[in-house]
This record gives structure tokens, C-alpha cells and sequence, in this order.
């Protein structure tokens, strides 16, 4: 338990929670900490798109309910952050689109149900790019999320915002979904950690769709053991989502405890994927050196390095781009001018206005990508193109299978480079593609996948992430091994890298 | 190269119901091109041998019990619409003057 209880927004989710239920401090103390640093930071940084007017009540409220003696979670009390992807009954869930531009869902989702149930204080929303169409959160209808260690970067995408708001201690902790890397490649720009889930680990149900084969809503936090704490809470089956696994799932805190015993490497073999180690071309030197140095502290503590092969992974950014925009083409149908959000005020039939209100409320990565998606599921095309990555999909789960048969657990770079500079890559769409060539053979493959930091890039002094990936299932893998990496490397660097963070001020921002 | 000509981009946003300016479509023209020429890569491996994957996680049934759950009410559902007579949807004419 830290001492400096002073300073609540640098204390992590699990140790907040441990001075709740001692009742050192009270929630309603956490959360004003919380809301007094968004007042402060975000006008620069941006994170949040809705700040939640009912936090404070919510938070009086399990203050009470802990002197009233009721049973409460471990992480009761405590403030979260949630991307605006995510239905919520009380404030608006745009998914970064004017089309949903004040929309009040009349439901919650799952999982903000779930984290409501376990007395978690909503904070409120996260800017994202649109519809969580993006790598930099510059597609965002309202205006980027700033990187808190470089306010000119970008903060990764789609869920940029989660992850900046947890490394600028706006949050402890946040939720994401994670499409093709949109949790893994922000934690990874940002220095915090992220997890996507195996498909079907975690319920969609509530969360805008984006492409449903390959959505997946995971935590966003400053620690292993704190996204293993929010994963335990929001997942888990869900009769109300059609691909929820059935199963029950053993504790994901448990996994990241056992990681901190000291020892948990020994043995583990530890798969380095070839083809995205950098070797071809496009990664920076600065995550090629630390992913080679943290792959030697890996090995010291006893993990057996191995490395494998995955040859179809060449050809998952292109299965992506098809499968992607197919699906999204389909299910951003529904936003019709009819049932919800926005209707452009035009005369002419109701196509007309769907039309115009369509043009007016999509933003032009949303546009490029649905009329891809309907090229690619076009008669006459659906066979090349579409039929093509279906089966490309079913080459990269042979690699999965081939590589997962020597090695325990798959590591790369969670990016090719740290972050970018605003407007880098926003006029080449192909460039911005390839800045998730490491994390979509896993959401391709539905297997589960972590992001957390492995130092600062020399050459620039900015967060260089690690990629996890564990056979689909084996969630617990990721959050042992992930907790004993965090574990090698604080000690290594003498303090969690978030330490580093600069101090926001207004001088910084250019 | 990819045979994409801004004809075919306003019919496909035609069938999207996206009511694209011509600098738009003219602009998607382009792009598109390079996408779909970049993205035909997976026919080079994607050949008819290999069986195609829709979902990573194959699930069989996923049906809920068969029980009266929670439904919206009508106010509910008709929160959020952009029109609305308080018991139906409002829109503008389903068929044009043509038809």
C-alpha cells in the first residue's frame, strides 16, 4: 500500500481499492483527485469527450453502501474511464461520430453494467476515432486526443483517449475495444498497458459495432494487475451476446499475482515471431533495441527464447482491410437518419435524407471505408476479395496453431514506432494501415493479446510497447507472464515507467 | 492496377446511401485504387484449398432461454429518434414522385 496516499491519481486501481476497503480514504476523495486533474489536464490533453456530472453522487453513494456494510468488489469505489464506443444510459456514447452527436443510449452496456455493479465510479466518455476507425485518434468528428509525454503527437487510436487519460492520471483505469490494435497500439504510444481479450471473452453487448468478427472490449490501465482486476469484472459470459463464450474463467488477478512471485519465467518459452521483429523493414530503431533488450531480461530470469515462424502474417494487414470494411459497411448501415442520431434537414424522400444525412454526419475515414467494404462484398468481387481474406483468416490461425506448438507465449513489438507527429500519415491511408501490422494477426485469429510498456525509444525518448499473445483462452497466460516482464523491468529502470511522464503544463503544448 | 473508375465509386456509394460530393467521389477514386491494389495481395495465397473462416471462435447455438426478458418501451425506443408522433418513427415519403 503506497504511503503517499497524497497523491490518489498516481495510485493504482488495486491499491485504491485496498485503501477504500480500509477506509483510509473515501471515494468521494478518489474522485473529486480524478476530476479536479481532468479539469486540469484535458483541456490540453483531450481524453474526454463527456465528463459525468453524477460521479461524485455515484461515488457518495458507495461510500455509503461501504458504512452501511454491504459486500463490495474489490475495485468499489474506484474511478474508470469509458470509450465512448460503449453504450451508456446516462451520458452521451457518440462513438466519435456527429451522427451520434448527443445520443443517449436506453441502455447500458454489459460491461458498464457490470462495472457498475461492482460499485466502479464512471468518470465518463473517451475520444476515439471515429467508430474506432483509426490509429491516432486524428478521425475523431470531435477533434483529436493529445499524447500526455508529447502534446504535438498522436495518442494511437482508435482508443486514444482510454489510454491518455490513464497516462496522464485522469483515470487509474478505463475500458477499450480493440478491433485490429486499437487497445494494444495506444497503450503502447502512451506507456500503459491494454488488453484485448480472446474474441468472445468479453461481451460486445452494448458496444457500437465496428467489424463483429473481430471487436473485442478489453481494460486500459497503468499495471498488469490492474487490468487483470477490470478484466475479471467485465468478463465473463453474456446471454445477450450471441458470440459470448460460454465458460467459466478463472481469475485474471490471481494470473497477474502469480506473475509477481519472482519466478514465473523459469521455463516459459517465449516465442519471438520473425516476422514481426522488425528485421523486414519499417521499425524503429529504438523499439528494435529495447524489444531485444527486454527479450535478454526475459531470458536471464530463466525464459526459454525461441523463435518462430508465421508466414501468412505478411498478408493479415490486406485480410484485415477486406474483412473490416465488409463488416463495417454492414453494420453502420443502421445509422439511417430513422431510429437515432442525426437527420439532415433536406426535403426529398427518405432515402434522400438518408443520403444527405449520411454524407453530412460520417467523417471520410468512415466514408473510404464503407465504400471499400461494399466493393469488396460487391457481386462479381465478393470471391477475389472478400472470399480471399476469409481464407487468408484461416491461414493465420495455422500459424497460431504451428507457433503456439513452441512456445508457451508470443512476443513482438506492440507498434513499429513510437508515436507520430499530428498529421504524419493522415494523407496516405495505406501508411496509417501499417501501423497495425502487429496487432491484427491476433484479432484475426480471435487469440488474446497484451500491451504494456518496455522503456523510451533513445532516439526520442517516447513509450516503446511489448506484445503478448496467448493461444485464444488462455487469457490467464498473458496477465502471469505480463506481471512478471512489468516486474524484470521496474526493477531494471527502478520505478514503473509512467514515473517518467512529463508534468503537463501549458508552456508544452505547441 | 485496379480498374476502379469514379463511375463505379458513385454507384457504390449510391448502394452505401451516401450522397458523396464529386470531389469526394473523384478523391475515393484514387484511394480506392491504391486500397484495393494493396489489399489483392491475399489472392496470392488465398487459394481454393484452403477452407475460409468467418468467426476466430466457432460457436455453436449462442440462443438465449426461452423467457420474457427486459424490452425497451416505446418511449424508450422512440427517445432518441431525430422525428417521431409519440407511437411510430416519423420520416419523409418512402416512394419518390416517379414511382
Amino acid at each position: 500500500m503506497p504511503s503517499n496516499s497524497g497523491d490518489l491519481t498516481r495510485t493504482s486501481a488495486a491499491d485504491l481499492g485496498a485503501l477504500l476497503a480500509a477506509g483510509e480514504v473515501s471515494s468521494v476523495e478518489v474522485t473529486r483527485a480524478h476530476l479536479d486533474r481532468i479539469a486540469a489536464v484535458d483541456g490540453d490533453v483531450h481524453a474526454f469527450l463527456h465528463v459525468n456530472a453524477a460521479a461524485m453522487q455515484t461515488a457518495a453513494q458507495v461510500d455509503a453502501d461501504r458504512v452501511a456494510g454491504v459486500e463490495l468488489s474489490a475495485l468499489a469505489g474506484v474511478p474508470i474511464a469509458i470509450k465512448d464506443v460503449l453504450c451508456t444510459l446516462d451520458m452521451p456514447s457518440t462513438s466519435g461520430s456527429k451522427i451520434l452527436e448527443g445520443w443517449i443510449p436506453p441502455y447500458d452496456a454489459t460491461v458498464v453494467a457490470r462495472l457498475r455493479a461492482a460499485g466502479m465510479v464512471p468518470l465518463g466518455k473517451t475520444n476515439m476515432d471515429e467508430f474506432a476507425m483509426g490509429s491516432s485518434t486524428e478521425h475523431s468528428a470531435y477533434g483529436p486526443t493529445r499524447n500526455p509525454w508529447a502534446l504535438d503527437r498522436i495518442p494511437g487510436g482508435s482508443g486514444g483517449g482510454s489510454a491518455a487519460a490513464v497516462a496522464a492520471f485522469e483515470a487509474p483505469v478505463a475500458l477499450g475495444s480493440d478491433t485490429g490494435g486499437s487497445i494494444r497500439q495506444p497503450a503502447a504510444v502512451t506507456g500503459s498497458v491494454g488488453v484485448k481479450p480472446t474474441y468472445g471473452g468479453v461481451s460486445r453487448y452494448g458496444a457500437i459495432a465496428l467489424a463483429s468478427s473481430l471487436d473485442q472490449v478489453g481494460p486500459v490501465s497503468r499495471s498488469v494487475l490492474d487490468a487483470a482486476l477490470v478484466h475479471d469484472i467485465i468478463g465473463g459470459h453474456d446471454p445477450r451476446d450471441a458470440t459470448s463464450i460460454p465458460e467459466v474463467w478463472p481469475s485474471m488477478a490471481a494470473a497477474a499475482r502469480a506473475g509477481q512471485t519472482g519466478d514465473a519465467l523459469r521455463g516459459v518459452r517465449v516465442g519471438v515471431v520473425k516476422e514481426l521483429d522488425g528485421d523486414g523493414g519499417g521499425f524503429q530503431a529504438g523499439v528494435r533495441q529495447r524489444f531485444t533488450e527486454t527479450l535478454d531480461l526475459m531470458a536471464a530470469a530463466g525464459a526459454e527464447i525461441v523463435e518462430v515462424s508465421a508466414p501468412n502474417f505478411e498478408y493479415a494487414v490486406a485480410a484485415y482491410y477486406l474483412i473490416l470494411p465488409a463488416e463495417a459497411s454492414s453494420n453502420l448501415a443502421k445509422f439511417d437518419s430513422v431510429r437515432f442520431g442525426m437527420r439532415s434537414a433536406v426535403t426529398g424522400t427518405v432515402e434522400d435524407v438518408m443520403g444527405a444525412t449520411r454524407e453530412a454526419g460520417f467523417g471520410p475515414e468512415v466514408k473510404r471505408r464503407i465504400i471499400l467494404g461494399t466493393y469488396a462484398l460487391s457481386a462479381g468481387y465478393y470471391d477475389a476479395y472478400y472470399g480471399s481474406a476469409q481464407r487468408v483468416r484461416t491461414l493465420i490461425q495455422q500459424d497460431f496453431a504451428a507457433c503456439f506448438e513452441q512456445a508457451d507465449i508470443l512476443v513482438s513489438p506492440s507498434a513499429p514506432t513510437t508515436a507520430f507527429r499530428f498529421g504524419e500519415k493522415l494523407a496516405d491511408p495505406l501508411a496509417m494501415y501499417l501501423n497495425d501490422v502487429t496487432t491484427i494477426p491476433a484479432n484475426l485469429a480471435g487469440v488474446p493479446g497484451m500491451g504494456l510498456p518496455m522503456g523510451l525509444a533513445p532516439e526520442d525518448g517516447l513509450p516503446v510497447g511489448l506484445q503478448l499473445m496467448a493461444p485464444a483462452r488462455q487469457d490467464a497466460r498473458l496477465y502471469t507472464v505480463g506481471a512478471a516482464i512489468e516486474q524484470l523491468l521496474e526493477a531494471h529502470w527502478g520505478g514503473p515507467l509512467w514515473a517518467k511522464v512529463p508534468e503537463l503544463s501549458r508552456v508544452e503544448r505547441s | 492496377m485496379s480498374e476502379i473508375t469514379p463511375e463505379q465509386v458513385a454507384h457504390l456509394a449510391s448502394l452505401a446511401r451516401i450522397s458523396l460530393t464529386d470531389a469526394e467521389i473523384e478523391q475515393l477514386t484514387g484511394e480506392l485504387g491504391a486500397i484495393v491494389d494493396s489489399v489483392a495481395k491475399v489472392q496470392e495465397v488465398a487459394t481454393a484449398d484452403v477452407p475460409a473462416t468467418s468467426h476466430p471462435i466457432p460457436l455453436v447455438g449462442g440462443m438465449r432461454p426461452d423467457v420474457p426478458g427486459a424490452t425497451l418501451t416505446t418511449a424508450q425506443a422512440l427517445a432518441g429518434a431525430p422525428d417521431h408522433d409519440g407511437s411510430r418513427f416519423r420520416v419523409t415519403a418512402i416512394l419518390g414522385e416517379e414511382q
